[in-house]
């Protein structure tokens, strides 16, 4: 299957993915052109200063003096590193439980899915919650956490996929060749899952996105002075009745990215699913 | 049919008991203490507290005693809250929680359902377009972002209802939240429904139904909605799940005296069995919705009903 082509092949997915690139560069280079610092605050400006084009604060300032516009990005380079992060390991995690559980099948299939199923039913974010608050609020639990919540949908996909990959010839052919299962499974189930993950890396990027801004909107996500869009949809609406705008600069952001990877991921699975590929 | 339900509400069993074990240790290994503050205590004053409450026994012990006064319907003292049980602290902010949760679970079903009704009678056409790029846009729109928006356009903005507050029955007050906590929900319930629904109409029944001359009107509602509800039902309890951690979200933003913000709290304050107790109830909540799923199951669809 070839990446530029399905790109090429549909419009409104090259349209996102364009978009989704202006957002990624905005966020990745735009806080260099900017005089101010993430988390510098401008003692010669007003708080809560309005936004305007011709001035220093293109979206104005916060209720510190702090740079909205640079804040906007950095809290974006923030909540897209822990989406990816988080991404990786929930695809990791996943993968490998449900290519092992599809694999062997049998007992150990049964056990590792009746697994899944449990966990399923649980409360998940407040699990999560729950490790925020009582650990201490490093990045490195964040991406643990929320990783750790969203791997469920992958090992069932996985192991759907892989019950299907086993029948096939070139596994009997590996087995025959004396390789042991998880030689098998590594370098060979798992390479021809790859499409699945693609899919299943663009779905859960927006969920994980939208997990730690909602962590961070309650005030157990990132903390001061590094911020993320959660964090900063948060403050702004505590500021909303005098300055709208340190809301909906933020909002707007993380919206539209979110907004842009959802049409990404349905419209890849839509190419995905298409008979006759 | 009574058999398969008491099968299942048996299976229930040792999800809500790893539940209860995970909750329970996972509070327990956390550094620091409930009664942690911000002057230490005399230490014979620490040991006298941490007897009252049983947490100078062995993990175990507590454990079992935990799991013994669950047995009874008892889920403890409160940590924070002198002289109150968790159940009665639970008891006291649910009514708001639930109206909220269960207004916006209705909210969700029957605005989801009906734009999901009108898109897949025509699909492509303008009207599902405009539906459909809102209901993408409603996917993507997070609780969080809805509920200040809401309260910036029609509380500070307009000023047509209040920002906050709770007064029990007060449908101005309720409007907002519900609305907030709703609205991803009812985009994907419509999303959901349009796609079944499409497949549903093209079955050979339904040319059938159409063949005998039935009204469309009977068609759609008799014929195909039946089974392309089921993705619907299955959805219910992710969906009480998402409305479930959204409400933590709206009752911060609006004000409401509910679980949600009681759970944030509570979790910050270290209060161990309050937790505990929120999420056993938030746990069961779910188990017995996906329970009654599995029964609805059966009952829209014959060829799914056991044996």
């Amino acid at each position: 299957m070839n990446g530029a082509r399905i790109l090429l092949a549909d419009r409104r997915l090259l349209a996102a993915a364009l978009a989704l690139a202006v957002v990624l560069v905005l966020v990745l280079v735009g806080p260099w052109f900017s005089p101010y610092a993430c988390d510098e605050i401008d003692f010669a400006g007003d708080w809560s200063a309005p936004p305007s084009a011709s001035g220093a604060h293109w979206f104005g300032t916060d209720s510190l003096g702090r740079d909205l516009f640079v804040r906007t990005l950095c809290g974006g380079r923030l909540s897209l590193l822990v989406g990816l992060v988080s991404t990786l390991v929930s695809l990791a995690v996943g993968v490998a439980w449900g290519a092992l559980a599809g694999y062997r099948g049998g007992r150990l299939d049964q056990t590792m899915m009746r697994v899944v199923d449990v966990l399923y039913a649980l409360p998940f974010m407040f699990f999560v919650i729950v490790l925020m608050v009582l650990f201490s609020r490093h990045l490195l639990l964040i991406f643990i956490a929320i990783g750790a919540v969203n791997w469920l949908d992958m090992a069932r996909v996985a192991r759907g996929q892989t019950l299907a990959l086993r029948q096939r010839e070139f596994v009997a052919a590996a087995r025959l060749s004396g390789l042991d299962d998880l030689q098998i499974v590594r370098r060979h189930i798992v390479p021809n899952l790859a499409g699945l993950v693609v899919i299943y890396a663009a779905l859960t990027l927006p969920q994980v996105i939208l997990i730690e801004s909602f962590l961070s909107f309650l005030g157990l996500g990132v903390q001061e002075p590094a911020t993320s869009w959660g964090a900063l949809v948060n403050d702004g609406a505590r500021e909303m009745e005098s300055a709208p705008w340190s809301l909906l600069f933020p909002a707007g952001f993380l919206t539209t990215t979110l907004l842009l990877l959802n049409v990404i991921a349905e419209r890849l699975r839509a190419a995905l699913e298409r008979p006759g590929r | 049919m009574i058999a398969f339900a008491l099968r299942r509400l048996l299976s229930a069993v040792p999800t809500l008991f790893v539940l209860v074990t995970l909750a329970f240790f996972l509070m327990r290994a956390a550094p620091g203490g409930p009664f942690d503050g911000e002057r230490t205590l005399p230490p014979q004053i620490e040991a006298a507290l941490a007897a009252e409450y049983h947490l100078d026994e062995p993990l175990w012990r507590q454990y079992l005693r935990y799991l013994g006064g669950l047995a009874r319907g008892d889920l403890g003292p409160s940590f924070q809250y002198e002289g109150y049980r968790v159940g009665e602290l639970i008891a006291a902010a649910l009514p708001a929680s639930l109206s909220l949760g269960a207004g916006a679970l209705l909210l969700a079903l029957v605005a989801g359902g009906a734009i999901g009704i009108v898109c897949a009678r025509r699909p492509d056409g303008a009207l599902d377009r405009v539906l459909g790029t809102l209901a993408l846009l409603g996917v993507s729109v997070p609780n969080y972002v809805v509920a200040p928006l809401l309260v910036l356009l029609f509380a500070i903005g307009l000023g047509w209802l209040p920002a906050g507050g709770w007064r029990p029955g007060t449908l101005a007050d309720m409007l907002l939240p519900t609305v907030a906590l709703a609205l991803p929900q009812i985009a994907y319930v419509a999303r959901l429904l349009r796609g079944s629904l499409i497949e549903a109409l093209a079955a050979p029944y339904v040319r059938t139904a159409r063949a005998k001359g039935l009204p469309e009107r009977t068609i759609v509602f008799r014929h195909a909605l039946r089974p392309a509800l089921l993705p619907v039902i299955s959805h219910l309890g992710p969906a009480a799940a998402g409305l479930i951690t959204g409400s933590v979200v709206v009752e911060q933003v609006f004000n409401i005296p509910g679980l949600g913000r009681y759970f944030v709290q509570a979790a910050l304050n270290r209060d161990y069995t309050l937790v505990l107790g929120v999420v056993l109830l938030y746990g069961t909540l779910i188990v017995a919705l996906n329970f009654v799923v599995d029964l609805l199951y059966g009952a829209l669809d014959p060829r799914l009903r056991p044996a």
